[in-house]
Order: C-alpha cells, then sequence, then structure tokens
C-alpha cells in the first residue's frame, strides 16, 4: 500500500501547515479511545488517495494537541474540519460512512 | 477461501449467495465466523462509520472497559474486542462490506438486500442489526449534537475536563457513563424521569459512592439551552410539573435503546417493544430462512457474550435449513462441516 497520505499535525506545526496548503485541507481531530474515529481513518485514507491533488487531509491527535482542539471548539470526536484559504469553511461533527462524507465536501473537492 | 462477489450491474441478476448477515456487532461477527468455516462464504454487510450505536462493531465501540465478557481476566476495550471479532471472522473468510443495507425484499426466494443500487442476493440471511442509542427527540438536542451534547461518553468525555456535566438516563448504561466521566468532569449530575433507577445494584453501589455524582430525580429535560454550546438544561419535574435550570456545559444522552428493525417493517414480525419475533429457543423468524440474533431480537440480556452466544445459534440454524432445502442440497453435499 502507498505511503500514508495523511499528515499529522500538531499545536505547533497547525497554523504553518493550514496557512500555506495550496489545496483545500480536511483537518480530522480524532484520538486513540475513540472508536467512532477508529472506522473513519480508513475511509479518510481512501478519500484523501481518491482525490489526490484536489484535497488533503491532515490529522490533529486532540490529546497530544489539546490548544489546536480548544481553539476550534472541537468538543465532540470524531470532528472533521475543512480549512480553505487559511480558514475554517465546513464543519462535520461525528464519523459519517464514505458517502455521507463526500457529499458534505462535493462543493470544495 | 473468500468468493469473489460480483453484484448486479443491471445486466443481469447478482449471484446467489448462501448467507448474507446485516450488521456486525457481537452477534453478527460470530455468525460470520460460524457460516464462514462451514463453509457457507458468508457476506456481512458492517453498516457505516457513525458516532452512535449504529456501527460497524456495534454498542461496544462506544465504551471503554469491557469487564465482563468471558475469557479476559483483565477486562478488554471494547473497540479492541470488536476488531478481534472482525479479524477472525476475515480470518476464516467472511466477507466484510463496511457499508449499510437500504433495503430488504423477504417476499420471494432468493432474499435481495441492496446496497444503494447494488443488489445481493441469498438463499439465507441472518439479521444482527442491533439497536441504537435513543435521543431525547428535542430540536436544541439535535442542534447541540457535537457542540456539548454527545451519546458518547468514551468519545467526548475528555472535552469536559474540570466542568460540570449532566447525564440523562437511570439504566446501566447511565449509570457507566457517569462514572467514566468523574474522571474528567468535576460535577456529573444524572438526570432521572423517576424516584428509582433501573440499573443493576451494583452500578447503583458504584455511582451512590461516587462523591461527583449527584441525581435529580423525578426530572426530565424539556430543552438544551445555550447558543453555539451547551450552557445548561431546562428540567421539568414530573410530579409537581415545576420547571428549573440546570447549568451544565455537556449534556450526555444515555436513556436506552431501540432495535433498528425499521429495515424489516412490514416483512417481519416485531414483539410489542418493536423487537424482531424469534421462536423460542431458536434464531427463527416468521419468514422460512431468515434468522435475527443479537440486541435486534433480545430486550432481556442484550450482553454482548448472549448475542455472540445467539449469533452461533443463528449461523447452526442457517445451515440447518440450507442443508434442508431440496435444491441446495445438492450443493452443499460433501461439503465438510467444521464448525
Amino acid at each position: 500500500m502507498a505511503a500514508d497520505m495523511i499528515t499529522a499535525l500538531t499545536d505547533s506545526t497547525f497554523d504553518e501547515e493550514i496557512a500555506s496548503s495550496e489545496q483545500p485541507l480536511l483537518v480530522d481531530f480524532w484520538a486513540e479511545w475513540c472508536g467512532p474515529c477508529r472506522l473513519v481513518a480508513p475511509v479518510l485514507e481512501q478519500i484523501a488517495r481518491e482525490h489526490e491533488g484536489a484535497l488533503r487531509v491532515a490529522k490533529v491527535d486532540v490529546d497530544a494537541n489539546q490548544e489546536v482542539a480548544r481553539r476550534f471548539d472541537v468538543l465532540s470526536i470524531p470532528t472533521l474540519i475543512l480549512f480553505k484559504d487559511g480558514a475554517p469553511q465546513l464543519r462535520i461533527v461525528g464519523a459519517k460512512g464514505k458517502a455521507q462524507l463526500l457529499e458534505e465536501l462535493q462543493a470544495f473537492l | 477461501m473468500s468468493q469473489t462477489v460480483h453484484p448486479g450491474d443491471g445486466a443481469g441478476a447478482p449471484p446467489v449467495r448462501d448467507v448474507i448477515i446485516i450488521g456486525s456487532g457481537p452477534a453478527g461477527l460470530t455468525a460470520a465466523i460460524y457460516t464462514a468455516r462451514a463453509n457457507l462464504h458468508p457476506l456481512v454487510i458492517e453498516g457505516a462509520p457513525s458516532s452512535t450505536s449504529d456501527q460497524p462493531g456495534g454498542q461496544l465501540m462506544l465504551t471503554t472497559d469491557v469487564e465482563n465478557y468471558p475469557g479476559f481476566v483483565d477486562g478488554i476495550q471494547g473497540p479492541e474486542l470488536m476488531a478481534n471479532f472482525r479479524a477472525q471472522a476475515a480470518r476464516f473468510g467472511a466477507e466484510l462490506l463496511t457499508d449499510k443495507a437500504t433495503r430488504v425484499d423477504l417476499s420471494a426466494a432468493p432474499f435481495g438486500v441492496w446496497v444503494g443500487k447494488t443488489e445481493y442476493r441469498s438463499r439465507a440471511l441472518i439479521v444482527s442489526t442491533g439497536a441504537r442509542s435513543l435521543l431525547l427527540g428535542l430540536d436544541s438536542e439535535r442542534r447541540l449534537l457535537g457542540y456539548g451534547v454527545s451519546t458518547c461518553a468514551t468519545c467526548d468525555g475528555f472535552f469536559f475536563r474540570g466542568q460540570e456535566i449532566a447525564v440523562v438516563g437511570g439504566g446501566d448504561s447511565a449509570l457507566e457513563e457517569a462514572i467514566f466521566l468523574t474522571k474528567f468532569a468535576d460535577k456529573v449530575t444524572v438526570i432521572h424521569r423517576r424516584k428509582e433507577l433501573r440499573a443493576s445494584k451494583i452500578m447503583q453501589d458504584r455511582a451512590f459512592r461516587n462523591d461527583k455524582i449527584a441525581f435529580r430525580w423525578d426530572s426530565v429535560v424539556t430543552e438544551v439551552l445555550g447558543e453555539g454550546l451547551v450552557e445548561g438544561v431546562r428540567l421539568r419535574d414530573t410530579v409537581t410539573g415545576e420547571e428549573s435550570e440546570l447549568a451544565v456545559k455537556g449534556l450526555f444522552v444515555a436513556i436506552g435503546h431501540a432495535p433498528n428493525t425499521a429495515l424489516f417493517a412490514g416483512q417481519l414480525d416485531t414483539d410489542d417493544a418493536g423487537y424482531l419475533r424469534t421462536e423460542p429457543g431458536s434464531t427463527r423468524t416468521d419468514v422460512a430462512g431468515v434468522f435475527a440474533c443479537g440486541d435486534v431480537q433480545d430486550h432481556l440480556y442484550r450482553q454482548a457474550v448472549t448475542a455472540a452466544g445467539s449469533g452461533c445459534m443463528a449461523a447452526i440454524d442457517a445451515e440447518r435449513w440450507l442443508e434442508s432445502q431440496p435444491e441446495a442440497a445438492a450443493h452443499l453435499a460433501g461439503t465438510p462441516r467444521n464448525w
């Protein structure tokens, strides 16, 4: 399988990554102990692979990066926030299947 | 070794499988292990990811420590246990489809099961769709789901460190969640509509002894308060009718579960509580060739181990039924049965 397409962001690398991304960047806020997060991870891998060039996917482990999670009012995981031109454009709370995710991301793909 | 699936593309009917299993909690995956080992090449339609209990892996995906599943002396994490079930089913050749069944047709043989536009057909069907977490049904609850309202204490408790929060419910799940949440929250108020909890004695004792847990009896939530985030709840006393407000930053809804039977409405018999009806002592439903196991047909026990047990029963019931079918007999004859 190809190398992991999803970049892991941290409290210190987050802002720069968001500002410098040319494509829309979908950030997955997750944690090890969150069951539904585990289900979403492979779906996001697929989406990252299938839409390479049009969309980038990154992840933030909220356990280790509470500052970023707090800044964006993440109160439930998984939460996906789509950033475009450095600003949050779309927020998806709760685990969803691939079809539903793609439908919600349609405008940004 | 699993059979390749060529779902119908409109040009011709899809191939007929021996068995399809809908649902992938302990019941469905145990049925998958047993039917796979019986060389019945099961297709498991696992469900779609979600943050409620209606997801691949079922209700245990929303728990942390499972201490009462036999065989695990020190307990095991719910998601880890379900990952084991799944890997075991895959090992014996069960085919796993991480998507949701959208329609079934049980009116003729073979049965039809649709996942969106894709149709699958099988001679036997095992229904193990389980039960989903109930919500209160308030508009304010739906609006603030994910913004302070949650149905997954293990996923979201983390975000309420040092806060005051509430749990609605009176059963084992509600108390388990409340106790778990005291790891993070400063105070957890359990809101229950009656004077007495229906949880097991051991859970009640633990909750009563926990200093961080308070109780609001005879109370129901009439509204969740807050603009962008939860600020509190409005309560109504079920005895006096008096209204009050409780300031909380989080609300965890743990009021019980409802069996996932919508897919089978009008096609399978249900009991008064909405659970699928099965013949006592078996998993047979009122449609020959359709078997139900796990929480979708059980509202008495509802444990992972009883669900797994009934999944095994469903596999054996299905296999015996398939062998008894005239046209199937030739197809299955001579196939070694190695449970």
